[in-house]
């Protein structure tokens, strides 16, 4: 009971302004979700309907990886990045360890394989019920890709959202890469991870709330949006 | 209207397509003449949308010659054909959107494809569904979707599978007035159906399909009156086991 209380009153101080690094906090992380998240769709997109309709040597061992990569451990991730982008790393130079841009990055990579992997196989079973009309048409598979992808936009709009969840729920990566700074790469994820082993249980469990309510939030309004239109489409 | 340049006749020889080691479609020598209205006629199975792809290019022949008149390069040979399919393809698009895809596809710039697209739609009395999603359209009213789609990109041969098989009297005879439409613009229309009343209707020329092989063709008259073939004759008294 105790507890409970402690909880409403920890989730009253931070919403009321009372901790004031509370929507900074907010705003990073939607930011570093989000951009990574319209990032990994504008490279995966089409980079899974091309996989979905090219045919080459070594093509069934790559779905198999990117398959695989969607469960790629998020901590091992940011362990890449990090070497990448440590001092000593290749890409070291570009002082970017511990910014706000390494955390998308490692976002980036977890979110990639997860978009890839969705539209492919989404793609390639439009592309069994549209192959003989585009083809008709003249369009080559490539040239198909444009089509496909707006045709399949409802259901993209799910694997999307499966790459937000992804993203939103991640700690081990960004606070590798991130280092969980405060005022500058603290997000709401690597908040919680400290707070909870500082013992403010309660805090943790607000912030926890928040993050919840909020990804709640960006998938309803993804979602009904999606249904909306589909509905106006006529389509799934 | 296309006479000087037409690219037909198209001319198949030896045509045969095998898949897996097992011959599916079997044609010694048959052609499609401009502006005639050629039936394929046969029971399931006996290879009639499988000729319709080959002749459309979307199937290659393992072996034979399809030629259309000489000097007409790929791509115009493709963008002057069309078809539609038995089960016809309902982009999830508006109606209008249908159209202005297909358009765009063909190469139409953005004005004249909504123009081109409202117009055909006037043509053949879709104009009230134009908003419409075409997948909530009723089977008939995709079907003449289909038909009106693939007319707007204005070919000259136009292939049709089965396009009343599916369809209730009323919306096979809309259909069949789509086509009569399609016909009297001068289009060389290329159709299998099962559906014999039709095919005594439509027909000027018949290609009878039985296992694959195209066993008998020449003008419709002849056909329904004098059959050559034995296969013929029972398939036109309903009797043909296969």
């Amino acid at each position: 009971m105790l507890q409970d209380v402690s909880i409403i009153s920890a989730l009253w101080k931070i919403i009321s302004g009372g901790d004031g690094d509370f929507y900074s906090i907010i705003l990073l992380s939607l930011e570093v979700t989000l951009t990574a998240v319209t990032l990994a769709g504008c490279v995966g997109l089409p980079l899974g309907a091309m996989l979905a309709l090219t045919r080459f040597r070594g093509r069934l061992p790559i779905i198999v990886v990117i398959n695989t990569l969607m469960g790629f451990p998020p901590v091992v991730a940011g362990l890449v990045v990090f070497l990448l982008l440590s001092r000593s790393g290749p890409l070291g130079g570009l002082g970017l360890l511990f910014t706000p841009q390494a955390m998308m990055t490692a976002q980036f990579i977890l979110v990639l394989p997860i978009i890839v992997a969705l539209t492919r196989q989404t793609v390639e079973d439009l592309w069994s019920e549209y192959a003989d009309h585009m083809t008709s048409l003249g369009v080559g598979r490539i040239g198909s890709i444009p089509t496909l992808l707006w045709d399949a936009r409802f259901s993209l709009v799910t694997t999307m959202l499966a790459g937000l969840g992804r993203a939103s729920a991640e700690v081990g990566a960004i606070l590798i890469v991130g280092g969980n700074i405060a005022g500058y790469t603290r997000t709401m994820t690597t908040s919680i991870a400290l707070e909870t082993s500082k013992g403010d249980l309660p805090l943790a469990m607000a912030l926890g709330v928040v993050l919840i309510t909020i990804t709640l939030c960006i998938n309803g309004l993804a979602y009904g949006v999606s249904r909306i239109g589909a509905k106006l489409a006529g389509g799934r | 209207m296309r006479d000087v340049t037409s690219m037909l006749p198209l001319k198949l020889q030896d045509i045969a397509l095998e898949v897996d080691g097992r011959r599916l479609l079997e044609v010694t020598a048959t052609s499609i003449r401009n502006k005639r209205r050629t039936v394929v006629l046969g029971p399931n199975g006996a290879g009639k949308t499988l000729f319709l792809k080959v002749c459309h290019g979307l199937l290659k022949p393992s072996s034979g010659r399809l030629d259309f008149v000489a000097g007409k390069s790929d791509a115009e040979v493709r963008r002057r054909q069309a078809m539609v399919f038995q089960k016809p393809v309902m982009l999830r698009r508006s109606v209008r959107g249908n159209f202005t895809h297909a358009l765009a596809m063909a190469g139409f710039g953005w004005r004249e494809r909504r123009r081109l697209a409202d117009e055909t739609m006037a043509h053949f009395g879709l104009s009230a569904l134009a908003d419409r999603p075409a997948r909530v359209l009723s089977g008939g009213e995709q079907q003449r979707l289909a038909i009106a789609r693939a007319a707007s990109l204005n070919p000259e041969l136009l292939f049709l599978d089965e396009p009343t098989s599916a369809l209730d009297p009323t919306a096979a005879r809309q259909v069949e007035e789509m086509l009569e439409l399609l016909r009297a613009h001068g289009m060389t229309l290329v159709m299998t159906t099962h559906d014999l009343g039709l095919a005594r209707r439509f027909a000027d020329d018949i290609l009878f399909f039985h296992n694959g092989r195209l066993l008998e063709q020449g003008p419709a008259d002849t056909f329904f009156t004098r059959p050559q073939t034995a296969e013929a004759q029972a398939f036109l008294e309903n009797r043909l086991v296969w």
